[in-house]
């Protein structure tokens, strides 16, 4: 029989670094081992990964699985579930993890069909069952109504982790680790699929993933115009806009706006929602925030049920008032 | 072009939060009487998917759902909104599964279904957030997928998709068959027309129980399951919503600044 040990995470590169969800994977993973006193692979794939080994020994790893080739250069679902099955058919990981984002989410449930094991995704909790050692995963359901924690029976065990809900590690560049290099050794007649184009739709300004502060407007606010004024109040507060699903429907703002479990999930410090109504699925996207401020003219709108502080009355008397004494604030 | 649809039946998502409900001795949400289940919403990007390709092609579009209680009214949505024909997996056996099982079953009827160029699904249901049973259907049938699609366009034996990524999208060509999962970027699903709406009232759905798909009953439904579900539950929020003040809705606004800077949020 197979024994199955240690826990292995999916590393992703982004512009030369590791990808910050990779060092908030190695730091839960880092975690998930000293409960079973176990070790933590990385896995690395790409064209270009070489130079990014000993970072991800900084950040946790214990060993580092390396596989570069040109050919890995786009993200393709039949090259990468090859590699990966490979490394994975070798090592027998008891856990794998990979990160809830546009590779994971396509490779990890593949992947797992293909391993005859199964995948919890988009989890927000990953933590050992002290008395059956089985990982136990939590993730939000129903739109983020509801949360359920699974387990799986067979081996290994795998996650995709919702990105901002792991901490990383200190980096430490005197942890020492190994590094094991694996030829990619790819059949081109495998691959079924061509990346023809990659269309980067870049933001102005501050990324809404990493704003401290978030302005986010919903249905309520009604026009382009309105979303002006959301504007003004987040260059002032040095953030960035978001909005709710609506907006991006109607065309007032561009669709990479929209937080929620089908938008971006982000944690900024400060949240602040005008018109927005408080979906399940809207208030999945933001409740990583420290703080969230509402501002609705219902008193009765579910959003008051899920934030620090709200002021009841409508928007386009609150906000200019409000963005006012914030300049009023800033200026002393 | 022959297409597939896989289409499932869930607790309507934007019913309020407040009405959602879970019975915790079945591990199980519970659906108010006053609300009727709807076509999970993703699986209606799918169905549109495939609807505006029959529209620029032509095609024919078969639509699988697996469940129980599943009401015709609301399984025979995509037919009113213009697909071809439906075909119900309805049997206690198929029920109670995980994404595993739920693959199984789809991917061995899409088997028996057998002419087919192109498979949509959703790229997760609205009810457990999974997004694994397209995948699955594809590993299972060897045949390769992409995930994601914001735009699918068919040309001769291959289509163009373009995948929603973390910061833009990528434009992916794939020779058929092939399996396609649907993101909400594609753009709102029609609505039935009234002729839809008649002609799905006259068609009758054919059912297939699991012998009429070969599949092992230790595959399928609960028996099929790799990963078990220990707890659902509503997480509860800690504190409450201070609702801050004043004369007027201005005063409100400068008050709430202030309370901000005392907290040292701003
Ligand atoms: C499968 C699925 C996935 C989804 N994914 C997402 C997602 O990722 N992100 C997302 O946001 N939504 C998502 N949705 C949609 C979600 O269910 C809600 O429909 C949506 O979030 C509602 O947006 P809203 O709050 O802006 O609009 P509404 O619910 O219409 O609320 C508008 C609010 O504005 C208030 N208002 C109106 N006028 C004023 C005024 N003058 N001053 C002050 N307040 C005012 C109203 O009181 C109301 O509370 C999803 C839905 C489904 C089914
Ligand atoms: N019971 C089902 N019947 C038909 N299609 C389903 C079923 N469950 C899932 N699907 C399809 O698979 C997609 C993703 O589901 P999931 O992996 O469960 O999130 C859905 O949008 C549907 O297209």
């Amino acid at each position: 029989m197979t024994e199955y040990k240690g826990v292995a995470i999916f590393g992703e590169a982004k512009e030369g670094k590791l990808a910050v969800i990779t060092t908030e994977l190695l730091g839960c993973g880092r975690k998930l081992c000293s409960d079973l006193g176990q070790e933590l692979y990385c896995l690395l794939i790409g064209s270009d990964v070489s130079n990014l080994t000993q970072e991800a020994i900084a950040f946790g790893a214990d060993k580092v699985y390396v596989v570069s080739d040109p050919l890995l250069e786009d993200y393709q679902t039949d090259s990468y579930v090859t590699v990966v099955e490979r490394i994975v058919r070798q090592l027998t990981p008891q856990i794998l993890i990979f990160g809830h984002t546009s590779i994971g989410r396509d490779l990890a449930p593949r992947l797992a069909f293909r391993l005859d094991t199964a995948v919890s995704t988009d989890c927000v909790e990953l933590s050992i069952d002290p008395n059956s050692k089985l990982l136990l995963q939590t993730k939000p359901v129903y739109g983020g109504n509801a949360q359920a924690i699974f387990t799986i029976d067979t081996y290994p065990q795998m996650a995709t982790v919702r990105v901002k809900v792991m901490s990383p590690l200190q980096r430490d560049d005197s942890r020492q680790g190994e590094v094991v290099i694996i030829e990619a050794d790819l059949d081109l007649q495998t691959i079924r699929t061509k990346v023809l184009e990659k269309v980067v739709e870049e933001e102005e300004g501050i990324k809404l993933e990493d704003a401290a502060v978030v302005v986010s407007g919903g249905r309520g606010i009604g026009s382009v115009e309105g979303f002006k004024q959301l504007e003004e109040l987040a260059k002032l507060l040095k953030g960035a806009v978001g909005a709710s699903r609506p907006p991006c429907d109607n065309g007032w703002v561009p669709s990479g706006y929209q937080v929620g479990l089908t938008g971006k999930i982000i944690a900024p410090d400060l949240y602040i929602a005008v018109a927005i109504s408080g979906s399940s699925q809207h208030m999945t996207g933001c409740s990583g925030a420290k703080t969230i401020v509402a501002i609705n003219k219902d008193p009765e709108a579910n959003i008051f049920q899920e934030v620090q502080f709200g002021v009841v009355g409508d928007w386009q008397k609150v906000l200019p008032a409000f963005t006012s004494k914030v300049k009023e604030i800033i200026a002393e | 072009m022959n297409m597939i649809v896989c289409v499932k039946q869930v607790i309507d998502p934007e019913s309020p939060p407040a009405s959602f409900r879970i019975d915790p001795a079945k591990n199980e949400a519970t659906l108010p009487a006053s609300v009727s289940p709807v076509i999970d919403p993703y699986s209606e990007y799918a169905v549109e998917a495939a609807l505006r390709i029959k529209d620029a092609r032509g095609g024919k579009i078969t639509v699988i759902s697996l469940g129980k209680n599943l009401l015709r009214d609301v399984v025979k949505k995509p037919l009113s909104m213009g697909a071809d024909e439906l075909i119900l997996l309805e049997d206690e056996a198929f029920t109670e599964g995980d994404s595993w099982s739920t693959a199984y079953a789809l991917a061995m009827a899409i088997k028996k279904v057998a002419d087919y160029d192109l498979i949509f699904c959703g790229r997760q249901t609205s009810d457990w957030d999974a997004g694994q049973v397209g995948s699955g259907i594809a590993e299972i049938l060897g045949l390769p997928s992409v995930t994601l699609a914001q735009k699918i366009e068919a040309t001769d034996g291959k289509v163009r998709v373009e995948r929603v990524v973390d910061d833009g999208y990528e434009v992916v060509e794939v020779s058929l068959p092939t399996l396609i999962t649907v993101s909400n970027e594609l753009g709102e699903p029609r609505y039935p027309t009234i002729k839809g709406i008649m002609a799905a009232k006259k068609k009758e759905p054919v059912i297939w129980k699991p012998a009429d798909i070969e599949v092992e009953s230790s595959q399928i439904g609960a028996a099929g399951r790799r990963t078990r579900l220990l707890k659902l539950f509503q997480p509860v929020h800690e504190g409450e919503c201070e609702i801050v003040g004043g004369d007027s809705p201005e005063e409100a606004a400068a008050n709430l600044v202030l309370k901000l800077r005392e907290a040292k949020i701003l």
